[in-house]
């Protein structure tokens, strides 16, 4: 393993089970990024990066907390407008979700 | 373990109004006691939606709603809290060319009463309030209404009273008042005040104590349904009411949007006002027509509490028609958040003076003199009011 | 449909609890509804994987694999004799009506009898760092694993004052994960004096032997006892900071934290329903009163699993039954008396251990010393445990629901539900009175964030009846 590089860029969540279902295709902030079939979408952010929104009365950002829909931690924005609970929404292709807000490119 | 506590005054309810007489009456140096069923400013005073707002009221409330307009900017100071007012304007709809009628027509009254409203057209309105979803012919705008946090201007009332010397008794119901001739007995568990005036300030409890003394009115429970969404970019930049008063919306600093949604219901069971469901959903609905970017957030919390409402939409304010030495100020009928801070100093002026240079005659008691519970029906529901 | 004078009988909650007790309702006949959030059926210990991410079941549940299936199957066996409705929300109730949100927008559904099964989510307790992101719930750490076969992170720490810390280490070891410290909060010596206890349920105690000795041999380090927890990182998780009983600091470099100190039941519709509610010692947490056969203090409103009283998956599957069975009896529908009897054996038997569980777990309060005054407690809305004692002692916010109104604690998207338990356990000491004085913050609707959009078309009602 390499130096725990302190960034949002490195990912959070490690998969351990390789599952071969289709790759989804969507976007963080404009960027593309990957996920896979059956991927929760706080499971394809957080296999992309280490957060999923920022904080919104201080400093700093969020990444969930308790993945049973019960903590409200983890809604992130889409860029189609809707807010969308990530531990309970399923990524799906061409999906753009805000995280710091749009990048354009 | 019983009390037998004298004082000067007594006052029944322990409200935003209630609590800020006791601390004009202490400044005054008598003695107050404040007895509250519950907790203080919990009440109505606490659940409202927090509009502080002249424009739009009953033109006979304006001179309240100025005095207490001019309390508002030193209420931090008073109290040592921020009650998050913030000076947003109130802006209100017109929707159909009647409402633009009744707009200006309210404006040319309210001029004659110290509250200069300002008329802004489609355009102006559109231009400042771009997201708005509905097509809107016009408005009036009061920039110098805002809002601010009711759950924190109650209490803090209750504290400085009681800083100054008051004595406040929360979770204290009072079963019984009675007149004993040259002054009050008031009876709450072991509890008993003597007094030689009563301030009736019960809220929705307040019929029940002008019945007491020969004065029952048709004050009608209301319970308000509110309704607030997780925190938004900021864009709700005014305080927002439309003509007819079946939406209003505003949204905190902090990014809460706050709104209306009809009436809560009485949970007799377990003694609390609950928020009725249905309620909220069509509150939603009409809010969302007007502010369609809603639709986008969600809505985090609901909540009901207890008012009063009189058939007339205005209080109840000022000495009784059958006893002396007591005074109401009761059935702020879904509007009284604003009013509280001169409330306070007006019944204080009342008890010490016998009157206020403020005219309240039109609030008084007496107007219900020829109403009886058995010869009328309850008052129109389904009649909006602002809040 | 129903036949004409069937009652309605409505089922929240598709977990173990709720799944037995609509198996009870179906099979007398009443086509129950079962409503869940979840797109599929099985709650959160049995939690299945979405479409897409399955795998063998047994590599999911370990040895409880033949139960998870079991109830996984439980719906498709029952066929159309149970209406479920599935990713559907109950976020009010007013009487005997329910607001529901589902796939196809909101509606409301009327009721004659209601059974809340609504779970538990685990207990939080703040402690520095813990809103990094990278820190989530020890549930959360084995919901990640079973339902996405991903780690919360790369070299994990894992927290606990359970049962569950040394199930979901031997979990994430075995999945290959590296687990870079397993550490309860709770001390060891308490599991050996009240061990002998839990032999009432004998296969739980020798599960949870068997996984701190996996755990052990795998070279998991297990610690005890760990009090002053502290997160470190720059907008993430670097390290977990902890001090062993003698006062040593130990810091244990990592890049997620998985934390969270026992259960707290999901009692907000009960609160909505009306249920009357008393304080439990034991767990230093309010439930919702509950017969030992299910009923609660609220006419037709039945109670079962872990969302009433903490006990677990098994006792939930056999209090979804019995409660089932009980209000069968109560419509006057004829019931096996043996199956009732052999049913109340078994719950007393496991009531027995878990109040051994609880001692040998006991809550571990001493996390709650000595916050600093800057440290987030209400992690929705950013509000200190110096903002709570500063309401405490200068405004008078003496019980929970004043203590929110003048702070914001417990007014944010999950009301309450996360920093309640600890913001009343602040409250109380800050005040220095027992906790159950300050009471409970109350529930409003919607008892979860519902979104303004899905309000905008037609609605439906249902169960107005002639």
């Amino acid at each position: 393993m390499t130096d725990a590089s302190v960034s949002p860029s490195r990912p959070l969540f490690r998969r351990l089970v390789e599952r071969t279902g289709a790759t989804i295709r969507f976007f963080i902030d404009g960027r593309p990024a990957e996920a896979r079939a059956g991927d929760l979408l706080i499971t394809a952010i957080l296999t992309n990066r280490s957060d999923l929104r920022r904080f919104e009365f201080a400093d700093g950002h969020r990444a969930g907390f308790c993945l049973m829909g019960a903590c409200q931690d983890c809604w992130v924005d889409l860029a189609d407008g809707r807010s969308v609970r990530s531990c309970s929404t399923l990524v799906e292709d061409g999906m753009h979700v805000l995280v710091d807000g749009r990048v354009n490119g | 373990m019983s009390r037998r506590l004298e004082v000067d005054v007594a006052i029944v309810g322990g409200g935003t109004a209630a609590c800020a007489a006791a601390v004009a009456l202490r400044r005054a140096g008598l003695t107050v006691a404040v007895l509250e069923k519950r907790r203080c400013g919990a009440g109505a005073s606490g659940v409202n939606f927090g509009g502080v707002r002249r424009q739009g009221r009953d033109l006979r409330e304006l001179p309240l709603a100025n005095r207490s307009r001019g309390l508002w900017d030193g209420l931090n100071e008073l109290l040592g809290v921020d009650v998050e007012f913030d000076v947003s304007g109130h802006i209100k709809l017109a929707r159909s060319e009647t409402d633009l009628e009744e707009l200006e027509r309210y404006r040319l009254a309210a001029r004659d009463h110290d509250l200069e409203l300002t008329m802004l057209g489609a355009n102006a309105v559109h231009a400042e309030l771009p997201w708005l979803g509905e097509k809107v012919l016009g408005a009036s705008l009061s920039p110098t209404d805002g809002q601010a946090n009711p759950r924190v201007v109650g209490p803090a009332f209750a504290r400085l009273a009681r800083r100054m010397g008051a004595e406040i008794f929360e979770f204290t119901p009072v079963e019984a008042v009675a007149s004993t001739g040259s002054g009050f007995e008031v009876a709450a568990g072991d509890l008993t005040v003597v007094s030689r005036r009563l301030i009736n300030a019960a809220g929705a409890g307040g019929r029940l104590v002008a019945a007491t003394f020969g004065e029952d009115v048709p004050l009608t429970p209301l319970s308000p349904n509110m309704l607030v969404t997780e925190p938004l970019p900021y864009f709700v930049s005014r305080s927002i009411g439309v003509c007819g008063g079946d939406v209003y919306v505003r949204q905190t600093r902090r990014g809460n949007a706050i709104f209306g949604g009809g009436r809560g219901w009485q949970d007799h069971d377990l003694g609390l006002a609950r928020p009725s469901s249905e309620q909220s959903v069509d509150g939603i609905r009409r809010t969302l027509m007007l502010v369609p970017d809603l639709a986008r957030a969600n809505v985090i919390r609901t909540w009901s509490g207890f008012d009063g409402e009189m058939p007339d939409h205005i209080p109840v304010i000022g000495h009784s028609s059958t006893t002396p030495g007591l005074i109401h100020a009761f059935g702020f009928s879904g509007h009284g958040f604003q009013l509280g801070p001169a409330i306070g100093e007006i019944l204080a002026e009342l008890v010490i003076d016998g009157h206020t240079p403020t005219p309240i005659e039109p609030f008084a008691i007496d107007r219900f003199r020829d109403w009886s519970p058995e010869a009328s029906s309850a008052p129109d529901a389904s009649v909006h009011t602002e809040h | 449909m129903n036949a004409p004078f069937a009652p309605r009988v409505v089922v929240v909650g598709a977990g173990p609890a709720g799944l037995r007790a609509t198996e009870v309702l179906a099979e007398a006949g009443l086509r129950p509804v079962l409503i869940d959030e979840a797109p599929r059926s099985g709650g959160q210990i049995y939690r299945r994987p979405p479409v897409g991410a399955e795998r063998p079941a047994t590599d999911l549940y370990g040895f409880e694999a033949g139960k998870a299936v079991a109830l996984h199957d439980l719906l498709g066996r029952l066929g159309d004799r149970v209406d479920h409705r599935s990713a559907t929300l109950v976020w009010a109730i007013e009487g005997r009506r329910l607001s529901l949100l589902g796939p196809e927008g909101p509606s409301v559904l009327d009721f004659d009898a209601l059974v809340l099964a609504t779970g538990a989510m685990d207990r939080v307790l703040p402690f520095p760092g813990w809103t990094l992101p990278g820190v989530f719930t020890l549930g959360a750490a084995q919901i990640a694993l079973k339902a996405q076969g991903v780690a919360i992170g790369s070299k994990v720490a894992l927290v606990g004052a359970g049962p569950l810390l040394p199930l979901v280490t031997r979990q994430y070891a075995k999945a290959g994960a590296e687990v870079a410290l397993s550490l309860d909060a709770t001390p060891f010596l308490p599991k050996l004096l009240h061990g002998p206890s839990m032999l009432a349920s004998p296969s739980t105690l020798l599960k949870g032997l068997w996984y701190m000795a996996a755990n052990a041999a795998s070279g998991v380090p297990q610690r005890f006892g760990a009090t002053g927890l502290r997160v470190e990182g720059d907008g993430r998780v670097e390290a977990l900071v902890w001090r062993d009983g003698r006062g040593r600091d130990h810091r244990v470099a990592c890049d997620a934290v998985g934390a969270s100190f026992g259960l707290r039941s999901e009692i907000q519709l009960a609160d909505l329903a009306g249920c009357r509610m008393e304080f439990d010692e034991l767990t230093r947490q309010w439930r919702p009163i509950r017969t030992s056969e299910g009923r609660s203090t609220a006419p037709d409103v039945w109670l079962a699993g872990d969302g009433a009283t903490i006990g677990g998956a098994d006792v939930a599957e056999l209090a979804g039954t019995r409660t089932a069975l009980a209000l069968l009896a109560d419509r006057g529908i004829a019931v096996d008396t043996t199956r009732i009897a052999r049913l109340d054996a078994a719950l007393a038997r496991q009531r027995r251990f878990r109040v051994a569980v609880e001692k040998a777990y006991p809550f571990p309060r001493a996390l709650l010393d000595g916050l600093a005054d800057d440290l987030m407690l209400c992690r929705c809305e950013g509000v200190t445990v110096g903002a709570l004692r500063a309401a405490a002692t200068t405004r008078g916010a003496d019980e929970m629901n004043r203590l929110k109104a003048f702070t914001r604690i417990g007014m944010g998207r999950c009301q309450g539900r996360v920093c309640g338990q600890a913001a009343a356990e602040i409250l109380a000491a800050t005040l220095d009175r027992p906790i159950a004085e300050v009471g409970r913050l109350r529930g409003n609707p919607p008892v979860k964030p519902i979104p303004i959009g899905a309000f905008a078309g037609a609605f439906a009602t249902e169960g107005e009846r002639a």
